[in-house]
């Protein structure tokens, strides 16, 4: 067996990055969109639409990298109870990537809006499943708003605290190899 | 490299992590306007109508008592060289409508409000959707959300009497001369005894787009053809109107035109409060013809959002900030109603 590579794949790296990038963007565009009624409210709008469809293929390219290309393993020193939590936050973050947007076209179908690109309806017109959407793309939002906050700070942990090779091996730059090797 | 930190190096880290934390969280609550000063917001504009009118869980904020219509768009192909939208030269383009009138009261007088409206759906067969929201004044008594909020203040019924209390109205127009042609419009409006017979404007301004890129600002109003004949004095039946459409409609379809008036140069096209010089030209641009009326409180109609800036390419919005607010409340109010609806299990 290959040994597992010590950093994710350049093209993984690019994708987190820029993801995460837009992902904030669109949780701080989103809430503060709704408040506002001023033309910039139009403005965001559309733009919150854009990247989000656009989002969208993001992630399914990305799960289909994270599904086909070797990955680092989680440091074995870890202890279970924090693997496991680790595990099942990148599932979270994940599901949610998916979520938000399939969501957010899907309401748009169920609220009888017209939809960007001409793309087809989701759903049916119907305003009970609108409701229901339409508040499930708010928390769900807030939901992967708080995922984002604990990603970070367990990445900011294993970075300052732990100083093992976490985070570098999600590093956007050229990963520097020599003290990864070493850990190993 | 891979040594964990311990003690104060340890603590002070974990501190500035937490910081870090606290302060995206914090920047995240102020987006939202959950912390920090209260902007006027679409939610404060839709809790003040239902302060005002009381609540009525899945109906309208707004214009809450109308009904559904249904017909059709007869372009005549006169506006096709202003905007390339398909609804101007497809032969004929399906329509859903709503009659309604001003106020967040779904169980007012027909009679008793000054303002009606219509609202339409045109679906052309390129897949746009074009919604418009139209009024019967001619202009808006304001040219900000936030005046309109101040407008809606001022209009807070009287405990005592029900209605307005009119030395707040007069301060209010006093503090806004902007408000002049509103004010003469309401002052010279004669009621028509029937939605038939009334015209409905667009208020707000867009920019009519066509093939090659050039913009022409417009405003529009439907015309009735159905002659004016004058509210007769007092009305008992509060669903006068309502009435009337239906037995209108039983005897053969309505017509209207849908008449463009041309901004000319210098024209005010992002403030609905002024009018443009009578003089403009108009174009014609074809014929709605409504011929079905739904019961009441069902039809297409009633789980549409008639956002006026879901537009087709060929119309694009001015810089009107009322059309904006316009936009970011009707939505607000779409997402509590459908909710309410969601929570009674039926619709009302
Ligand atoms: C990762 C993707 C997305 C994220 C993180 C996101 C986030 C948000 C947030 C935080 C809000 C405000 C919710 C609230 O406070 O109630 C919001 C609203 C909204 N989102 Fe998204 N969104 C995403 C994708 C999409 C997509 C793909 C669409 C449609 C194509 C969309 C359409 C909307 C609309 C129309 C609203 C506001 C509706 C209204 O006026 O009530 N979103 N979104
Ligand atoms: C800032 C100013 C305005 C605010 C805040 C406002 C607010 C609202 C709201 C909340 C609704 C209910 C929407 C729904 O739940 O579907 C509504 C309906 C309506 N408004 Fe306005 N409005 C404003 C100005 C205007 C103007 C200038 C016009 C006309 C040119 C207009 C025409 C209409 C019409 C026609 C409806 C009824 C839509 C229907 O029948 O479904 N409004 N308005």
């Amino acid at each position: 067996m290959k040994p597992a590579p010590v950093a994710f794949h350049p093209l993984a790296r690019l994708l987190h990055w820029s993801m995460a990038v837009l992902i904030i963007a669109m949780l701080f565009v989103g809430v503060s969109m709704i408040a506002d009624l001023s033309p910039r409210h139009t403005l965001l709008i559309s733009v919150h639409k854009a990247i989000g469809l656009a989002l969208l293929v993001l992630v399914v390219i990305r799960i289909i990298l994270r599904l086909t290309l070797p990955h680092p393993p989680v440091p074995t020193d870890l202890p279970p109870l924090q693997r496991l939590a680790a595990g099942a936050s990148h599932l979270l973050l994940y599901a949610l990537m998916l979520a938000m947007p399939l969501i957010g076209w899907g309401m748009l179908s169920a609220g009888g809006y017209p939809l960007p690109l001409q793309l087809p309806a989701l759903l049916p017109h119907d305003l009970q499943l609108y409701a229901v959407l339409r508040r499930a793309h708010g928390w769900l939002a807030y939901l992967l708003f708080a995922t984002v906050l604990v990603h970070l700070g367990a990445a900011l942990v294993h970075a300052l605290i732990r100083r093992d090779g976490v985070l570098r091996s999600m590093w956007p730059g050229p990963i520097r190899r020599q003290p990864l090797e070493a850990k190993e | 490299m891979s040594t964990p930190l311990h003690g104060l190096p340890r603590a002070l880290r974990l501190a500035a992590i937490g910081l870090v934390l606290a302060t995206l969280a914090a920047g995240f609550a102020y987006a939202a306007g959950w912390i920090g000063s209260a902007a006027l917001s679409p939610k404060r504009i839709i809790d003040t109508f239902e302060d005002q009118a009381g609540h009525f869980p899945g109906y309208r904020k707004n214009h809450a008592k109308g009904l559904c219509v249904s017909g059709y768009f007869l372009s005549n192909r006169q506006a096709e060289s202003l905007s390339r939208a398909r609804v101007f030269s497809q032969a004929q383009v399906p329509v859903i409508g709503r009659f309604a009138i001003g106020g967040a009261n779904p169980h007012s007088a027909d009679t008793s409000v000054p303002v009606r409206s219509l609202a339409l759906q045109l679906s052309s067969d390129d897949g746009e959707v074009w919604r418009t929201g139209m009024n019967t004044p001619p202009v808006l008594a304001v040219s900000t959300p936030e005046a309109f909020y101040q407008q809606v203040l001022a209009m807070t019924p009287d405990p005592a009497t029900g209605k307005p209390d009119p030395a707040r109205m007069q301060a209010f127009f006093a503090a806004h001369p902007e408000s002049a042609a509103f004010r003469q419009w309401a002052k010279d409006y004669k009621a028509p005894d029937s939605f038939a017979n009334s015209s409905f404007n667009s208020i707000n301004a867009f920019a009519l787009v066509n093939k090659a890129g050039n913009r022409q600002y417009v405003r529009w109003s439907l015309m009735p053809e159905t002659p004016f004949v004058a509210l007769p004095g007092p009305v008992d039946d509060p669903q006068y109107l309502q009435h009337d459409l239906q037995q209108r409609l039983s005897q053969g379809p309505l017509r209207w035109n849908l008449r463009l008036t041309l901004a000319a140069a210098g024209d005010p096209v992002d403030d609905p409060s002024q009018p443009w010089p009578a003089e403009r030209r108009t174009v014609d641009a074809g014929t709605l013809v409504i011929n079905h009326v739904d019961p009441p409180e069902q039809g297409a109609c009633r789980d549409l959002n008639f956002d006026p800036l879901i537009l087709p390419s060929g119309i694009e919005p001015s810089a009107d900030p009322i059309l904006a607010a316009r936009s970011a409340a009707y939505s607000e109010s779409f997402n509590r109603r459908s909710r309410e609806a969601a929570q009674l299990g039926a619709r009302p």
